[in-house]
């Protein structure tokens, strides 16, 4: 109880510090006519006048909280004294609540425009500065045609548009506010109409990050998308293009890289940007590289149920080792006051499920650069260029199709080249690589120019020996060029061509017009 | 035993040289905010700007390089009023510093205790473009906010550097003698051109033409943020002309083209006025700056 005391009585004394300095130049907190200085020829007069009042309020204040001492003081000595007329605790935490509202800075803020939300008044969803949670949803809906007729065939992508005629590609709603002083939270929730117009609920995201822990770190915990590269944590209404590289829906999966887990990272103490991160996740779920199925959306390999010729095994998670682990670096300079360079390496590895012996090793690397210079208008104009290269090495469990051993093939059991006796499939390391770059000029405000160049192709693997041609690995090439129209920063429209090269197929081309429209809480922009 | 003192000493004397720099480590969020921190924190503090003097305070990119800053600042100034709600919120949230979060006494919000103008009332929504609903942010330009802002920044910084509070004090002191000396200079030389009617790109000039009572006739947007159209410009001519409007402003950041051609069919002049300390060819310091402002203004209202 003393101890509160004498806390509150050097509050009121350094508040009064501030309070002096508050007045001695600007409006007082509790004066709610502005100051307005009278016209030049009798301007001194009033200021003279001014500084009188500002004096005679500093006193007045001054005087109250020498008051204020004056009370905590008795209060104090008669605590001391073990007096027979106790304090009521409701007293003291009163008067200390005095003290508190004749704080200077608490004052100002309440008669200021950031009214403190209260639980009567409705939740505000426009705007970031009262709320308690922030709201907002993101509409993208494409449509454009294809020479290809299984358009899902080109588009291998969760969210590209995956038909001729209309995809809704997304109806992502976000979530988010701080928690508390410890943390910050962000939820999104995205329907998807399929292509059978059945409506396709994911939660994408769902995470905390903490704050202010110390030594530079920070932890995420929940479900998100791995730090792997740029794109595979961006949402589809970041990209510059209708559709996600085809590196990283191949090697990442659908909806890229993402699952249950908790992330550290550490923000190094050096000159110059430089962040370690750590994620520990499931590697079941959407993770196709892994452990997961990733198969509810399309898919591109044409036995769904088969992995590189081998049954998906289900396993459970036995040990640690059986998670997830993605690590990564990034490192960014400003190369000039108006150019930003940005680069990163990431790694995946966890278990797979082509037996229990199967893992994955998934590596990238990413470059950004982008020139803005300081003189713009409204973000524009700018030049950027962005670039991953991914390999992943899928190394796969042996498997012998003979499951009863009897050296004939029985129903359930595969001969894929007809060689009279159930296949065998070694062991062996399966390796995809490819990358995209892509060039984006923001030539006039709002307009953003982009091209994008993309090849993805394997070393041919043991069971294609067997099995053949594997179609889910063919050598692609694409080249797309878009252009994107901001009308605000909450609608935008975008036509893009894509030109196709697939082994085999041979080229095709793919026209796309998408819409995009955001209501309620406008996200910042991340670099 | 004797290594272990030997140690402890060490480390005393690396503590000591490293609080040895007892500068505040200051960021300000806009250069005119740093420009106002700099009267006030003088010799004492290392001051540290995010955003250009040309820059669009709105659309400033969240380089990674800010995430260092504000991982290091013992305080951060904020215009608030949503002006950097762009890109400032990720950057604090990401920037592992308590010291510039939320309430802490090192996070200066430059707008309390303003009185902003263009506050909505009714319903608000974006079919009147990217309205603030708080009102209109850009109010550094009414010379008697500044003296509110910098109050804010003595108390702010006198919590943060008790040891400094008299030096904060008198700068306050200084700089707001300073200004008060001033404003009746520049109302003098305003004070014939009032009632004249300008027209600005965006809605940044409002409490510079409000303070010197200056007409803001219309803006080169249609509405905040939204480029305009053929029909808005020929329409906004038309009536230019009727209104005898003497003067366009727009910040030197702006595109020149829309506002050249408004000039020309009207017969109005074309002034481009920095936003900002050290924007186009101003001076840095904040009362040159304004000293500047006043002086191209009123001169090219003179003819």
């Amino acid at each position: 109880m003393k101890k509160l005391l004498t806390i509150s009585l050097i509050a009121v004394i350094s508040s009064l510090n501030t309070h002096y300095l508050a007045i001695i130049a600007a409006e007082p907190a509790n004066q709610s006519t502005p100051v307005r200085l009278n016209d030049s020829s009798n301007s001194i007069e009033s200021l003279k006048l001014q500084l009188e009042k500002l004096q005679r309020e500093f006193e007045e204040t001054q005087r109250r909280q020498l008051q204020q001492i004056e009370s905590l003081k008795m209060q104090i000595e008669a605590l001391e004294k073990g007096s027979a007329t106790p304090v009521k605790k409701e007293e003291i935490q009163s008067q200390s609540a005095i003290i508190k509202t004749n704080n200077w800075r608490e004052e100002i803020v309440s008669s200021s425009a950031a009214k403190k939300w209260n639980p009567a008044a409705p939740i505000r969803l426009i705007g970031s500065g009262n709320n308690y949670l922030d709201l907002s949803l993101d509409a993208l809906v494409a449509a454009g045609s294809s020479t290809e007729k299984h358009v899902d065939e080109l588009q291998l992508g969760g969210h590209d548009p995956s038909q001729r005629g209309f995809t809704l590609q997304q109806m992502e709603m976000v979530f988010n506010g701080a928690v508390d002083p410890y943390f910050t939270g962000q939820a999104n929730v995205v329907y998807k109409l399929d292509s059978s117009g059945e409506s396709d609920l994911e939660l994408e995201e769902i995470y905390a990050d903490t704050l202010s822990l110390p030594m530079n770190l920070q932890v995420r915990v929940g479900q998100f998308y791995s730090d792997f590269g740029r794109i595979n944590n961006q949402h589809p209404h970041q990209w510059n293009f209708v559709d996600a590289p085809i590196v990283i829906t191949r090697l990442l999966g659908e909806d890229g890289l993402r699952n249950l887990g908790v992330r550290i990272s550490w923000l190094m103490p050096l000159p110059f940007y430089s962040e370690l991160f750590f994620a520990i996740q499931n590697s079941g779920g959407t993770a196709s590289s892994f452990r997961g199925s990733g198969h509810h959306h399309n898919d591109e390999g044409e036995d769904n149920d088969l992995l590189f010729g081998r049954p998906r095994s289900i396993t459970d998670i036995r040990t640690f080792g059986d998670l997830l682990f993605v690590p990564r670096y990034a490192v960014s300079f400003d190369l000039t006051e108006s150019q930003t360079l940005l680069a990163g390496v990431s790694a995946a590895f966890g278990p797979n499920s082509s037996g229990t012996r199967g893992h994955t090793e998934i590596y990238g690397t990413d470059v950004m650069w982008k020139w803005k210079p300081r003189y713009h208008h409204g973000g524009f104009p700018f030049v950027s260029v962005q670039s991953e290269f991914l390999i992943r090495r899928y190394t796969a469990d042996e498997f012998n199709w003979d499951l009863n051993g009897n050296g004939l093939v029985d129903p359930g059991e595969y001969d894929f080249n007809n060689d009279g006796v159930p296949d065998f499939l070694p062991r062996e390391k399966i390796d995809d690589y490819g990358f995209y770059t892509e060039l984006n000029w923001g030539f006039k405000k709002g307009w953003v120019a982009s091209v994008r160049g993309e090849y993805v192709t394997a070393e041919r693997a043991l069971y294609e020996q067997i099995l053949g041609l594997d179609e889910s690995r063919l050598t692609r090439k694409r080249l797309s060029t878009a252009l994107s129209w901001y009308l605000s920063e909450f609608s935008k429209l975008r036509i893009q061509y894509n030109y196709d090269y697939r082994q085999i197929y041979g080229p095709d081309h793919s026209i796309w017009v998408q819409f995009e429209f955001l209501l309620g809480q406008h996200a910042a922009h991340k670099f | 035993m004797k290594t272990l003192k030997t140690f402890i000493g060490l480390s005393l004397v690396a503590f000591n040289l490293m609080s040895a720099d007892p500068k505040l480590n200051v960021v300000a969020t806009l250069p005119d905010l740093g420009a106002v921190a700099l009267e006030i924190g003088g010799e004492r503090i290392k001051l540290t700007v995010i955003a250009g003097a040309n820059e669009d305070p709105h659309f400033v990119d969240a380089r990674p390089s800010f995430l260092r800053v504000l991982n290091q600042a013992d305080v951060l100034i904020e215009n608030g009023g949503e002006l950097e709600a762009g890109w400032l919120p990720p950057l604090v949230s990401s920037a592992r510093n308590k010291k510039i979060l939320g309430d802490s006494p090192g996070h200066i919000l430059a707008i309390t205790g303003v009185k902003l103008l263009d506050v909505p009332v009714g319903k608000i929504d974006r079919s009147e473009g990217d309205v603030h609903p708080y009102g209109n942010p850009h109010f550094m330009l009414d010379p008697e906010n500044c003296l509110i802002v910098a109050s804010n920044i003595t108390a702010a910084f006198s919590r943060i550097d008790s040891q400094g509070t008299e030096y904060y004090q008198q700068n306050l002191k200084t700089f707001s003698e300073k200004m008060l000396s001033k404003i009746p200079q520049w109302k003098k030389t305003m004070e014939p051109f009032a009632g004249i009617k300008v027209i600005t790109y965006h809605k940044s000039f409002d409490y510079l033409i409000n303070y010197f009572n200056l007409v803001l006739y219309d803006t080169i947007e249609p509405k905040p943020g939204i480029e305009p159209s053929p029909s808005h410009i020929s329409n906004l001519i038309k009536r230019a002309k009727q209104e005898n409007v003497r003067l366009v402003i727009i910040e030197p950041n702006r595109p020149k083209k829309t506002p050249t051609e408004v000039c020309k069919a009207t017969g109005a002049k074309l002034l481009i006025l920095p936003l900002m300390p050290g924007g186009g060819n101003s001076p840095k310091d904040f009362i040159g700056w304004y000293d500047y402002i006043i002086k191209t203004l009123s001169e090219s209202l003179k003819n």
